[in-house]
C-alpha cells in the first residue's frame, strides 16, 4: 500500500468508473468549499468592525450576479448528473453470457447457490474477468448485498427478485457486507467474495466447490465452506464459542445450567442453535436445519471431535 | 436608550411566578421556554445514547454493550433527536418566542392551540420514553418493514404511537405560524419588510402542515401491521415493503427541510446583525425558502436508489435532487455576499453563523455527491451518509440553534452571556464536530456500512478518531449549558437592544413585557435597515 487511499481496492470494471466520478465530484466540492471559505476569510478580515477599508458602493443585491451563481454550478452539476446516470444504467444492464449465481439473504447469513448446484454460505467464488449476475431474494427482512471493492450494492427483498452484476478485475478476497439494517446480527451478516484466476476457478469447480485444500478432512473443508470458523474461531476470539477442546467438555449455558458437549448437544446446536445458548454469547447463529445433510453433519461432528484433543 | 434595567418593570417572566402560571400559560414566550427546557432534556438523552455508541465503536469487536442494546441505542438516538429535538428545536422555541415579536404582534393567532401543542408534544414524548422503559425499540428511526412489522419483538407500537402523537404538535405549531404571519402583522409590516427568519419559518410551516399527516398515516399502518398482522407491507399477503419506503420518505425528506429551513432563517438574522448589512438579495433569499419547501416534496426517491425502485424513477429523483440544491446554494452565496463591505464583528452568534456556512456547504456538496446515481450506489447505507446528514442536521441546525440562543439570550432572559466563554465554546464545537464526523466520510468511502455493532479491524483507526472527536464535541455542548444557566441568575443585565439591531423584536425591553410591546408598533422601515437605525440613533444622541 503506497500512501493513504480513501477508497477500497478497485476490483471490478465498475469500480474504476465510479472512482473517476468520485474524484471529479471531490474536485468540484473542494473548489466550492475553498471558494466560500476564502471569501468569508477575506471579507471577515478586510471588513472587520473598525477597519478602515473602503465600503463605498455596497449593494443590497444584484439579480444578474445571483442568477449567474445559481446557473453556473447548476449547469456544471447537470453534466455530473448525466455521467452518474449513465453509469447507473450500466449498473442495471448486465452484458450477455454472465455466470449466474443465486443468492438468498436470511437473518443473518448469505446463502449462495451456483447453477451447477454447488452451495456456499457467506462466501462466493467467482472467476476474474467474467461478468457475474446475481439473482437475489430474501427469506425474511430486507438485506442489501454490498461489495465495496466492486462499488456495487443492491437491496435484497422478501417476495421479489432483484439483480446485480459485476465483472471482477483482480483476484483476491473482498468483503461482502449486508448494508441494510436487518436486526440483531446485522453486523455479523458478512462474508467474502473470492475472486479466482480462471485456472483456480476451474480447479475449484472440479473439486466440487471446494478450494484445493490438501490434507483437510471433509469436515474441516465443510466448516470452512459453510463459514462456521469465521464465528467459531479456534483461538476463541470469534462471536461464537470456540470448537477447540469443546467435545466432551462441560458447557455452562446462559440459563446457568451445565451440559456435556456430547453428540446430541452438538447436533442440536447445529440444527437448532437457539435451543441452548452458551453463557456469554448471543443467539445470533442461523439454524442449519435443511441446509446440510446427514453425511455432512457426521463430517462436521468428526471434525469437532478431532479438535477435542488438540488443545 | 430608554430601557437599560428591567428589574423594576413588569415583564413576561416576573408577572407571575407560580408553577401553575407556567403550565397554563398562553403567552407564546413562555410556551417557547417550556419547549426550550423540553428539547434540551431530549437532546441530552439522545446525545448520551450517541456517546455510548461511539464508545462501543472504539474497538472492532462488540464488547461494551450487547448487539441488541446497540441497536436500541441508535434507534433511540435517531427517534429522539429527529422528532423531539431537531424538528421542534428552532420553530417551537425561537419561532414561538420571536415570530410574533418580529411582526409586531401581541401573541400568536391561537394561543391555546399553541399551549396544546406543547402538551401534545409531552404526551408523545411520554409514549416514546415509555417504549424505552418497556424494553426499547430496535428498528432504527426509519422503522423499515418488514423488520418492524413482522420480526422485531420490541416496543414498536408504543414508539410509533409516540411519533404519531408528536406529529400533531408540529401541525398545531405550523397552523399557528401560518395564520399568525398572514393575519397579525403590525401596521406597516409588509411581506417584504419581514425578517427572513419569518419567511423561512413560514415556508417551514407549510411543510409541517402538509407533510406531517403522511407520517401519521405511515406509522399508523406500521402499528396496525405490527399489532394485528394486517399485512399492508407484508409480501406474503400481497403487501409491499417498498411502498412503506415511499410513504416514509415522502414525509421524511421534507422533514429534513423542516429541520434546516428555520436554521437558515436564524443564519440570515445573525449574518445581517453582525455584519451590519442588509441580507444580500433579500427577495431571492426569501423566495428560495419557498422553493426549497416546494421542491423538497419531490425528491424523496433519492433515499431509494438501491431499494429496487425502477432505475427510471431513480433518474428523475436524481435530477430533481440536483435542482433542489440550487436554492440552498443561492442562500450560501448570498450570505457570503452579505459580508462584503459590511462591518463584521466576531461575537459568539456570528462564529456559529460562519461555522454553519462552512458545515452546511460540506453537507450540501456531499448531498450533491449522493444525488449522483452511480456514486450513491457505492456509499448509500454507509458512514458516508451518516456523516453527510450529521453535517446538515447537527453541523447546521444545532449550530444555528446555539447561535440563535446566544443572539436572543439577552432578549429572552434579560441577561447577557459571557462573551469569551461563548466564543471559546463555539470554536470547541466547530472543531469537535469536524473531528467526529469528517472521519466518517472516509469510513463510508472505504465501505463501512452504518448500523454496524462490530466491524472489520481495518476500520478501527478512523473510528477511534471519530470517538475522540465526539468527546471534544461533548465538552463543547456541556459548556454553553453551564454558562448560560449561570448567566440566567448571575449574568449582567441586558439592555433592550444590545446588538443595535433594527429588527422589531429588539425594539422592546429585555425581557419583553407580557404583551411584547408597551405600545403597538407601527412599522416604517425594513427589517435590515441599518441606515435608518443609524439616523434614529443620531437623532437620539444629538
Amino acid at each position: 500500500m503506497t500512501g493513504f487511499n480513501p477508497l477500497p481496492p478497485q476490483a471490478s470494471t465498475m469500480a474504476v468508473q465510479v472512482d473517476a466520478l468520485f474524484y471529479v465530484l471531490l474536485g468540484l466540492s473542494v473548489f466550492f468549499i475553498l471558494l466560500i471559505a476564502g471569501l468569508i476569510l477575506y471579507f471577515g478580515l478586510r471588513y472587520r468592525e473598525g477597519s478602515k477599508a473602503d465600503r463605498s458602493g455596497k449593494r443590497d443585491g444584484n439579480l444578474r450576479l445571483e442568477f449567474f451563481w445559481a446557473a453556473v454550478p447548476f449547469v456544471i452539476s447537470l453534466s455530473v448528473f448525466y455521467w452518474a446516470g449513465s453509469l447507473f444504467f450500466t449498473d442495471h444492464s448486465p452484458p450477455p453470457n454472465t455466470i449466474d449465481v443465486y443468492v438468498v439473504g436470511k437473518q443473518w447469513m448469505w446463502k449462495v447457490e451456483h447453477t451447477n448446484g454447488y452451495r456456499e454460505i457467506n462466501e462466493m467464488h467467482v472467476p476474474v474477468g467474467r461478468p457475474v449476475r446475481l439473482i437475489m431474494t430474501s427469506q425474511d427482512v430486507i438485506h442489501s448485498f454490498y461489495v465495496p471493492a466492486f462499488r456495487i450494492k443492491q437491496d435484497v427483498l422478501p417476495g421479489r427478485t432483484t439483480e446485480l452484476w459485476f465483472q471482477p478485475t483482480k483476484p483476491g478476497t473482498y468483503h461482502l457486507f449486508c448494508a441494510e439494517y436487518c436486526g440483531m446480527g446485522h453486523s455479523a451478516m458478512i462474508g467474502d467474495i473470492v475472486v479466482m484466476t480462471q485456472v483456480d476457478y476451474e480447479t475449484w469447480l472440479n473439486l466440487g466447490g471446494a478450494e484445493a485444500q490438501a490434507g483437510m478432512s471433509p469436515g474441516e473443508q465443510l466448516a470452512n465452506q459453510l463459514g462456521c470458523l469465521s464465528c467459531h474461531k479456534l483461538d476463541g476470539s470469534g462471536v461464537g464459542p470456540s470448537w477447540s477442546g469443546l467435545f466432551g467438555s462441560q458447557v455452562t449455558l446462559e440459563s446457568g445450567q451445565t451440559v456435556t458437549a456430547d453428540e446430541a448437544y452438538i447436533k442440536e446446536s447445529i440444527l437448532d442453535p437457539n435451543a441452548k445458548i452458551v453463557a456469554g454469547f448471543q443467539p445470533v447463529m442461523p439454524d442449519f436445519a435443511g441446509q446440510i445433510n446427514d453425511t455432512q453433519l457426521t463430517d462436521l461432528m468428526d471434525y469437532i471431535k478431532s479438535l477435542a484433543q488438540s488443545q | 436608550m430608554e430601557t437599560t434595567l428591567s428589574e423594576s418593570k413588569p415583564n413576561y417572566l416576573n408577572i407571575s411566578t407560580t408553577i401553575r402560571s407556567w403550565l397554563l400559560t398562553t403567552d407564546h414566550k413562555r410556551i417557547g421556554i417550556l419547549y426550550l427546557v423540553s428539547v434540551i432534556f431530549f437532546f441530552a438523552i439522545a446525545g448520551t445514547a450517541a456517546a455510548m455508541m461511539r464508545l462501543e465503536l472504539l474497538t472492532p469487536r462488540g464488547d461494551l454493550v450487547q448487539p441488541e442494546t446497540y441497536n436500541k441505542l441508535f434507534t433511540m438516538h435517531g427517534v429522539i433527536m429527529v422528532w423531539f429535538f431537531m424538528i421542534p428545536a428552532i420553530p417551537a422555541v425561537l419561532g414561538n418566542f420571536f415570530i410574533p415579536m418580529m411582526i409586531g404582534a401581541r401573541d400568536v393567532a391561537f394561543p391555546k392551540l399553541n399551549l396544546a401543542s406543547w402538551y401534545v408534544f409531552i404526551v408523545g414524548a411520554m409514549f416514546t420514553m415509555g417504549a424505552v422503559v418497556t424494553g426499547g425499540i430496535d428498528t432504527g428511526w426509519t422503522f423499515y418493514v418488514p423488520y418492524s412489522t413482522l420480526y422485531s419483538n420490541t416496543s414498536v407500537v408504543i414508539a410509533t404511537a409516540g411519533v404519531f402523537i408528536v406529529g400533531f404538535s408540529s401541525i398545531f405549531t405550523g397552523i399557528n405560524f401560518i395564520v399568525t404571519i398572514h393575519k397579525m402583522r403590525a401596521p406597516g409590516m409588509t411581506w417584504f419588510r419581514l425578517p427572513l427568519f419569518v419567511w423561512s419559518n413560514y415556508a417551514n410551516s407549510l411543510i409541517m402542515v402538509l407533510a406531517t399527516p403522511i407520517l401519521a398515516i405511515t406509522v399508523l399502518l406500521i402499528g396496525l401491521d405490527h399489532a394485528f398482522g394486517i399485512g399492508f407491507f407484508d409480501p406474503s399477503t400481497g403487501g409491499d415493503p417498498i411502498l412503506y419506503q415511499h410513504l416514509f420518505w415522502f414525509y421524511s425528506h421534507p422533514a429534513v427541510y423542516i429541520m434546516i429551513l428555520p436554521a437558515m432563517g436564524v443564519i440570515s438574522e445573525l449574518i445581517s446583525a453582525f455584519s451590519r448589512s442588509r441580507v444580500f438579495g433579500y427577495k431571492v433569499v426569501a423566495f428560495s425558502s419557498l422553493a426549497i419547501a416546494a421542491l423538497g416534496f419531490m425528491v424523496w426517491g433519492h433515499h431509494m436508489f438501491v431499494s429496487g425502485q425502477s432505475p427510471y424513477a431513480s433518474t428523475v429523483f436524481s435530477f430533481l435532487s440536483f435542482v433542489v440544491a440550487v436554492p440552498s446554494a443561492i442562500k450560501v452565496f448570498n450570505w457570503t455576499a452579505t459580508l462584503n463591505k459590511g462591518h463584521i464583528s466576531f461575537k459568539t452568534p456570528m462564529l456559529y453563523a460562519l461555522g454553519f456556512i462552512g458545515l452546511f456547504t460540506v453537507g450540501g456538496l456531499t448531498g450533491v455527491m449522493l444525488a449522483s446515481l452511480a456514486f450513491d450506489v457505492h456509499v448509500t447505507d454507509t458512514y458516508f451518509v451518516v456523516a453527510h446528514f450529521h453535517y446538515i442536521m447537527v453541523g447546521s441546525t444545532v449550530m444555528a440553534f446555539l447561535g440563535g440562543m446566544h443572539y436572543w439570550f439577552p432578549k429572552i432572559t434579560g441577561k447577557m452571556y459571557p462573551e469569551r466563554w461563548g466564543q471559546f465554546s463555539a470554536i470547541i464545537i466547530f472543531v469537535g464536530f469536524n473531528l467526529t464526523f469528517f472521519p466518517q466520510f472516509i469510513l463510508g468511502l472505504e465501505g463501512m456500512p452504518r448500523r454496524y455493532y462490530a466491524y472489520p479491524p481495518e476500520f478501527q483507526v478512523l473510528n477511534v478518531a471519530s470517538t475522540a472527536g465526539a468527546s471534544i464535541l461533548a465538552i463543547g455542548y456541556i459548556l454553553p449549558l453551564l454558562y448560560l444557566v449561570w448567566s440566567v441568575f448571575k449574568g449582567a443585565p441586558a439592555p433592550g437592544n444590545p446588538w443595535n439591531s433594527p429588527s422589531l423584536e429588539w425594539q422592546s425591553t429585555s425581557p419583553p413585557p407580557k404583551d411584547n410591546f408597551d405600545e403597538p408598533p407601527v412599522v416604517t422601515h425594513e427589517a435590515y435597515d441599518y441606515a435608518h437605525m443609524a439616523q434614529a440613533q443620531g437623532a437620539l444622541d444629538g
